[in-house]
């Protein structure tokens, strides 16, 4: 049996306003987020627009900025904001005691 | 030790009466806020119904420990924040055992033991033992003056440090941590603050505020260093400094540990209740054991612990109804934090973390230092920030926790209550219309209503026409509403739309915005955030990377770069392609290279696996389909081989082109090869508004385009003309000509020069050819080509700025030991699949 959070790392290891990413194996990569309030997000690290890379886009209130064209994704519902239609899978994921843990299921649906 | 019939006797009792007998006998293990709180509650609901004992660890009667801040301050007495004395436990025939610490708990003889050997019978228990400071367990932790901010007994040890000076270190920029600070402050001690996170009272506060506090906390003496992380207290067997990891020294001869608090669970945890964070108890405060209850900070009651005043109010009421049959229950607390400092203004109340279906309510007003935001979700306000002006705070606070429907408020909340549900006109344009014509508009500029409006009346017909002619919202922008408001009052729809603002973050416009950030002399994000009153927390992804620019090109050498305001690839140094994989460019001065260049190039390729390499439009060899965690290791090899980055990413010089020139071609007039290289060399590394391309040809002929380039030089037998403005790109410009110079040393002048005016006039993400089309090339003949003394200040300034960026930022990070936090992955113990070790 596994546990159904998995302990991915300490909150302090994410910058403010970035992103890290988790390797999932035989799926995708995940992205956990940090806001400039401290609060964190995972989405699957793709965006529905072209696949970018959605963990090195800009980080700007809840929301990131995808690096390839620029569509903003809403980090908690993983939903295009604007004109722009589309939505990347979100994964459960909280801070216990400065420890980041993601939802093993949740990750495993999403990619 | 005797088990049974110990009581307490009447001294400890305050002198009063022993407690009657016959009655249920509660015992509370606690003799602070809540335990008290608790007991109060109780005799309010019914005086008669249990026989009471307080246990206190502290020699002292029940005070308000939230007030120990202006004790140490000096602004109250130990006597002003007593809340019950002696009298209290007498009259109401409460047995008191101050200064005796309960240490065990025996729940099959329900009997309490105290240090001293006391032993107290219960028939209910209350633990009331609140929580323990944190202590860092770095070295040095247990050096004499290490001291928490916890009780009166830490008050008194402050006191008398601080009774012969010198400095004192706080760790922990938190609400207890500055509270000390400024105490300590007050006291005559030279005051250092260390936060580990970014900004202030994190938790409470968002960055914009935090900015704000910071400020204030500098201006009044102390120094602020966040982002520090304590190594070590330093000393022989008493404190003498900190050092941190990145190696500051901080001289100190107290340091005061306020990193936050843990519930004090001992007793229980060892007499074997459910314990969580804290002690779990139910909707009445009960425990796992029927018989015991819990009040305050030790308890975890539905997930949550609380650290602050008024949950635990709550609870005690909760917990009196129980304990006189008439269940109420606690359903857990929304909270609210202000600051306990003179003078400055914060609070903080719910959830202002933004997000889905949240909306951002924001108020700056620079020249009063005040900045107020109110969450809204689903009509009701879920969450406020106050700094400043904290009047209204308990009014929004409120509204949250009776979740009341604020969409009638809406317009008007973010003013407050008398504005919002007073008499104030809920039209705003009508309020505007009901000021009288010497009613100040603007503040910054003292101008009028009247002014205002004859400016208007005399034909300025956009906000933009305003500002430039009577200078309303001109300079904090916070009256921008009032003087759109009397523009629509004045001309109804004939009024112009401005030019486009940065973004939809700000009222102002790329040029307002820098010219105020160079004349306030502004110096971060969040600063210029605030007195332009930005209307979001953080800006966009627009407006960021924009300012980050502005305040770099304003303060080369002092400014310290916001890395999350880069656009992926300045972050990444290299160029993020539609796979997610990274073209690398590596610099080749003046498009020359040599065997030892291509070999390492050869080799990465080979390496790495890059699927392809390509000669780039600038002369330089493009290497394609290079994985994220592979850069550093490229970036290494290249080093190794003498190569920096070639800045093909960025928003900066990307590449001086050249033919072969008089070295070798029959043609050639002069060496463009040669000042081709010189040029590279004297630019590479600035950052710009938009990324710039330089190119030297040897002859007229023109082979290396320069033509095209933002600037060119084209050699001739007599000299240099130069040219600037050119783009190859979906509108195809040819340069304007500048001048002709004599020397290639006049040629490389006028080229710094000419970059750093477009460096310094330039708006963000604007290319020379659009910039010069809107400024005219006249007069950039003007400032550059006719203007010796301005155009030697000019290149005066960019050499200085030079001197401060070119730094291979590929060495930088290939060399670092702490890997770029970017490329970082989070590598978990376990696998995510099949739980196998990663």
């Amino acid at each position: 049996m596994t546990a159904d959070w998995l302990d991915i790392g300490w909150l302090d290891q994410i910058p403010v306003r970035g992103a890290r990413t988790v390797p999932v194996a035989g799926g995708e990569e995940i992205a956990v987020f940090r806001t400039g309030d401290n609060q964190v997000f995972a989405l699957v690290n793709r965006c529905p627009h072209k696949g970018g890379p959605l963990s090195q886009g800009i980080v700007h209130g809840h929301s990131v900025a995808c690096p390839l064209h620029n569509w903003s994704i809403a980090l908690k519902s993983g939903i295009a904001q604007g004109e722009d239609k589309g939505c990347t899978p979100t994964v459960p994921v909280k801070v216990v005691s400065g420890r980041v843990l993601i939802c093993r299921a949740g990750a495993l649906a999403a990619a | 030790m005797e088990l049974s019939g110990s009581e307490p006797s009447g001294e400890e009792a305050g002198g009063g009466p022993l407690p009657p007998c016959g009655r249920e006998h509660l015992v509370v293990v606690g003799n602070g806020m809540a335990g008290c709180r608790a007991i109060e509650e109780l005799l309010a609901r019914d005086p008669e119904r249990y026989r009471i004992t307080i246990f206190g660890a502290e020699p002292h009667v029940n005070y308000n420990r939230i007030m120990l801040s202006p004790v140490l301050a000096g602004e109250k007495s130990f006597e002003e924040i007593i809340l019950n004395g002696h009298d209290w436990y007498r009259d109401n025939r409460i047995a008191l055992v101050a200064g005796d610490a309960v240490v065990s708990i025996d729940r099959q003889a329900r009997a309490v033991f105290a240090a001293s050997g006391r032993t107290v019978c219960y028939d209910r228990l209350l633990i009331a033992t609140g929580s323990d400071p944190f202590i860092i367990p770095c070295p040095g932790h247990d050096l004499d003056g290490v001291i928490s901010f916890r009780d009166m007994g830490d008050v008194d040890r402050m006191l008398a440090a601080a009774d012969t000076g010198g400095d004192a270190v706080v760790i922990g920029g938190g609400l207890l941590g500055l509270e000390a600070a400024h105490g300590l402050s007050l006291r005559g001690m030279k005051v250092t603050v260390l936060h580990l996170m970014p900004t202030l009272m994190e938790r409470q506060l968002d960055e914009a505020a935090g900015w704000l506090l910071k400020t204030a906390l500098e201006a009044r003496g102390q120094t602020i260093l966040t982002g520090a992380d304590t190594a070590e207290i330093l000393g022989d067997g008493k404190v003498e400094g900190v050092r941190l990891k990145d190696g500051r020294m901080i001289p100190a001869s107290i340091v005061v540990m306020a990193v936050g608090i843990r519930p004090n669970t001992r007793l229980a945890r060892e007499a074997g209740l459910a314990i969580g964070r804290g002690i779990h108890v139910d909707d009445h405060m009960v425990t796992s054991d029927p018989a015991i209850f819990a009040v305050g900070e030790c308890v975890e009651h539905d997930g949550q612990v609380y650290g602050l005043v008024a949950p635990l109010f709550e609870m005690c009421r909760a917990l009196a109804d129980g304990l006189v049959e008439k269940h109420s229950g606690y359903r857990g607390s929304v909270t609210s934090t202000k600051l306990k400092v003179a003078g400055l203004d914060v609070f903080s109340a719910g959830d202002f973390s933004g997000g889905d279906g949240a909306e951002d309510i924001v108020l700056r007003d620079a020249s009063r230092g005040v900045y107020k935001r109110v969450v809204v979700r689903d009509d009701r306000i879920v969450g406020t920030v106050l700094y400043g002006d904290t009047g209204d705070g308990g009014w929004y606070f409120d509204l949250l926790k009776r979740r009341e429907n604020v969409s009638e408020l809406r317009d008007l909340l973010i003013f407050g209550q008398a504005f919002a549900s007073g008499g104030g006109a809920a039209d705003p344009k009508a309020a505007v219309a009901a000021l009288s014509d010497d009613a100040e508009i603007c503040g910054c500029n003292g101008v009028s209503k009247g002014q205002v409006v004859s400016c208007i009346a005399k034909g300025a017909r956009s906000l933009d026409a305003v500002r430039a002619t009577c200078k309303a919202s001109a300079s904090c922008g916070s009256c921008t509403g009032l003087v759109e408001n009397l523009l629509a009052l004045t001309l109804g729809d004939d009024v112009q739309a401005g030019p486009k603002t940065m973004c939809k973050c700000t009222s102002f416009g790329h040029d307002d915005v820098r010219r105020e950030i160079v004349a306030q002399d502004m110096r971060s994000i969040p600063e210029v955030m605030q007195r332009l009153h930005w209307s979001t927390p953080d800006g966009c992804s627009s407006c960021r990377p924009a300012l980050n620019y502005y305040l770099l090109c304003a303060l080369p050498g002092d400014y310290a770069d916001d890395v999350q305001s880069r656009f992926v690839n300045e972050r990444m140094h290299a160029n993020i392609q539609k796979d997610g994989t990274y073209s690398v460019v590596p610099r080749m001065w003046g498009g020359i290279t040599n065997p030892r260049e291509l070999r390492a190039i050869a080799d990465v390729v080979e390496k790495y696996d890059a699927p392809m390499v390509k000669v780039t439009g600038g002369q330089r060899l493009d290497i394609f389909g290079i994985r994220k965690e592979d850069l550093p290791a490229v970036w290494a090899d290249l080093n190794a081989a003498g190569m920096v980055s070639g800045h093909a990413y960025g928003k900066s010089l990307r590449t001086v082109k050249t033919c072969v020139g008089s070295e070798w071609c029959r043609f050639g007039t002069q060496d463009s090869t040669g000042l081709g290289v010189k040029i590279e060399r004297m630019t590479w590394g600035s950052w710009m508004p938009h990324k710039f391309k330089i190119a030297v040809s040897g002859c007229p002929r023109n082979c290396a385009e320069a033509t095209i380039k933002d600037f060119g030089v084209v050699c001739v037998d007599s000299g240099y003309e130069l040219s600037v403005g050119g783009n190859g790109g979906i509108h195809v410009r040819a340069t304007d000509f500048l001048c002709k110079v004599a020397t290639e040393v006049e040629a490389m002048h006028y080229c710094a020069a000419f970059v750093q005016l477009y460096r310094e006039e330039a708006r963000y993400l604007e290319r020379t050819a659009p910039w010069i089309e809107r400024v005219g090339v006249e007069y950039i003949r003007e400032r550059i080509a006719d203007d010796a003394e301005g155009r030697d200040a000019f290149a005066a300034r960019f050499l200085h700025s030079q001197s401060f960026s070119q730094e291979d930022p590929w060495a930088e990070r290939a060399a670092s030991h702490v890997q770029h936090a970017h490329m970082a992955e989070f590598h978990p113990a376990k696998n995510l699949t099949d739980g196998e070790i990663a």
